[in-house]
């Protein structure tokens, strides 16, 4: 929207347009999005019915089961457990952020080669939530894998597919040396 | 689902924020990390007319030891006590907390404030801070008062905090040579609350005899309770299989758990003598001497 595109400062107070809605300003895969929302609209709605993004999915609407995982300043949030009014003047990556110029990125790769996915529900969470662990670890664990995807729950995999899948992504991650 | 309608202030001073908290009432809701509050919002269970969201307020996030205490910011986030070097050296009984509360997404945004003044019965934060002299400061539009541990919980999500205050830091005594603890909680899977929990906290004299002892149990009160008939088993005794066993009954004995989808009472007094057990045999490990 070109309407009232103010540099977002992080600490920007909201201003209130009408009817109790907010002004918010919203990075989201690196684009910004200013846009009118009542307090009470839950990010998870933010993101697909007002910016038309549905690969961030709604599983539970509980918070158990992290099909709406998205990334908040580099970290993964269940965007069915914010406000829509507190990611104003934040960066979030929702799974359309991944890819650049049409190419998938490694994770998407690994979880196309090792079998990461089924019906593919889960999916979008379960990369982003992988994502954050292979951002600060391009090595980890299978434990450390574990850890970094039980907030997010597959019916189809059992999960060990999930886990080969973000193992080899960290390894398609990683500089090559030389 | 969606809350009921309500109105958004972010705050930029601690100031404001306890201003608009005085001017709301118990019409106001404090906003944290929102991990039990928005959930309690969607499912209507409480209709603020106001949301105050304390995030911006500044100098409410450190862990720090200052003085001849661990000062903790309400506004610390779950995961900054799991990434902390402080706490996983001097204070893993935290470490322990922040590794099986929630889940990885909800230790990113969830404080421990947030989660204290939620005050459920299964609290997780509650329960360890138990295990302590914690003293709580809540601020007013009158200043400043501290709220000890014992008295800040009152019943099932009902604090010693009033409407127009905010918790703002969490203090408990430096850890010093001999002491160790531990938090031990039995869940059906990550994100679940505690069946049970149990925190001990240990101070051990150089013949690794119990000088001092808080037991605190998680999910078997209408709030986070201790079990001061296990405390008095342990002090003056020697740390060892004995005077644990001994306490880890008195703490099964002392609990109030109900049956529930969870387990049946019986299932968790057992496991509360279990795991109280196990959490002193961690804790004395921890104290090292």
């Amino acid at each position: 929207m070109a309407t009232k595109r103010k540099k977002a400062s992080p600490k920007r107070k909201s201003v209130r347009p009408e009817n109790g809605s907010h002004m918010i300003t919203v990075a989201v895969n690196g684009r910004k999005f200013t846009r009118a929302v009542e307090p009470r609209v839950l990010l998870v709605d933010f993101i697909r019915d007002d910016l038309r993004l549905t690969g961030t999915h709604v599983g539970c609407d509980t918070s158990h089961c992290g099909a709406c995982t998205v990334l908040l300043d580099g970290r993964a949030v269940k965007s069915c457990t914010m406000l829509a009014v507190q990611a104003d003047g934040r960066e979030i990556t929702t799974i359309e952020g991944l890819s650049e110029h049409g190419r998938l990125h490694p994770i998407q790769e690994a979880f196309k080669a090792h079998h990461g996915l089924q019906c593919g529900f889960c999916t979008p969470g379960v990369v982003l939530a992988a994502l954050e662990l292979l951002r600060v670890e391009n090595a980890p664990s299978e434990d450390r894998i574990r850890t970094a995807i039980s907030g997010n729950i597959c019916r189809c995999t059992g999960y060990q597919g999930i886990v080969d899948s973000v193992a080899a992504a960290g390894e398609m991650m990683r500089p090559r040396k030389g | 689902m969606q809350p009921h309608s309500f109105d958004y202030v972010r705050p930029q001073t601690l100031a404001r924020a306890i201003q608009v908290l005085s001017e709301n009432g118990n019409r106001a809701k404090v906003l944290a990390g929102g991990q039990s509050l928005i959930p309690v919002l969607k499912l209507r269970l409480a209709n603020p007319r106001v949301l105050v969201d304390i995030n911006d307020v500044p100098g409410l996030a450190f862990i720090e030891e200052r003085g001849d205490q661990l000062r903790i910011g309400a506004l610390s986030r779950h995961r900054d006590f799991e990434q902390s070097k402080l706490i996983r050296e001097k204070y893993p009984i935290f470490s322990d907390v922040a590794s099986v509360l929630g889940d990885p997404q909800v230790r990113n945004l969830g404080t421990i404030g947030g989660a204290l003044a939620h005050a459920d019965p299964a609290s997780d934060w509650g329960t360890a801070l138990l295990a302590f002299k914690a003293e709580l400061t809540a601020r007013g539009p009158n200043g400043a008062r501290t709220i000890p541990i014992d008295r800040f919980f009152k019943d099932p999500f009902t604090t010693a905090l009033r409407s127009s205050e905010l918790l703002t830091e969490i203090r408990i005594p430096k850890s010093k040579a001999g002491d160790g603890g531990a938090y031990l909680k039995l869940k059906r899977k990550t994100g679940d609350f505690a069946t049970i929990g149990v925190a001990v906290q240990l101070g051990l004299d150089a013949k690794r005899n119990v000088a001092g002892a808080r037991v605190a149990l998680a999910s078997v009160g209408p709030r986070p309770i201790r079990a001061p008939g296990a405390e008095k088993a342990l002090v003056g005794r020697k740390a060892g299989p004995t005077a644990f066993a001994d306490a880890a009954k008195m703490a099964s004995g002392e609990a109030h758990p109900t049956s529930d989808l969870r387990g049946s009472e019986e299932y968790k007094r057992a496991m509360i003598e279990v795991f109280t057990r196990r959490a002193l045999e961690t804790a004395t490990a921890r104290a090292g001497r």
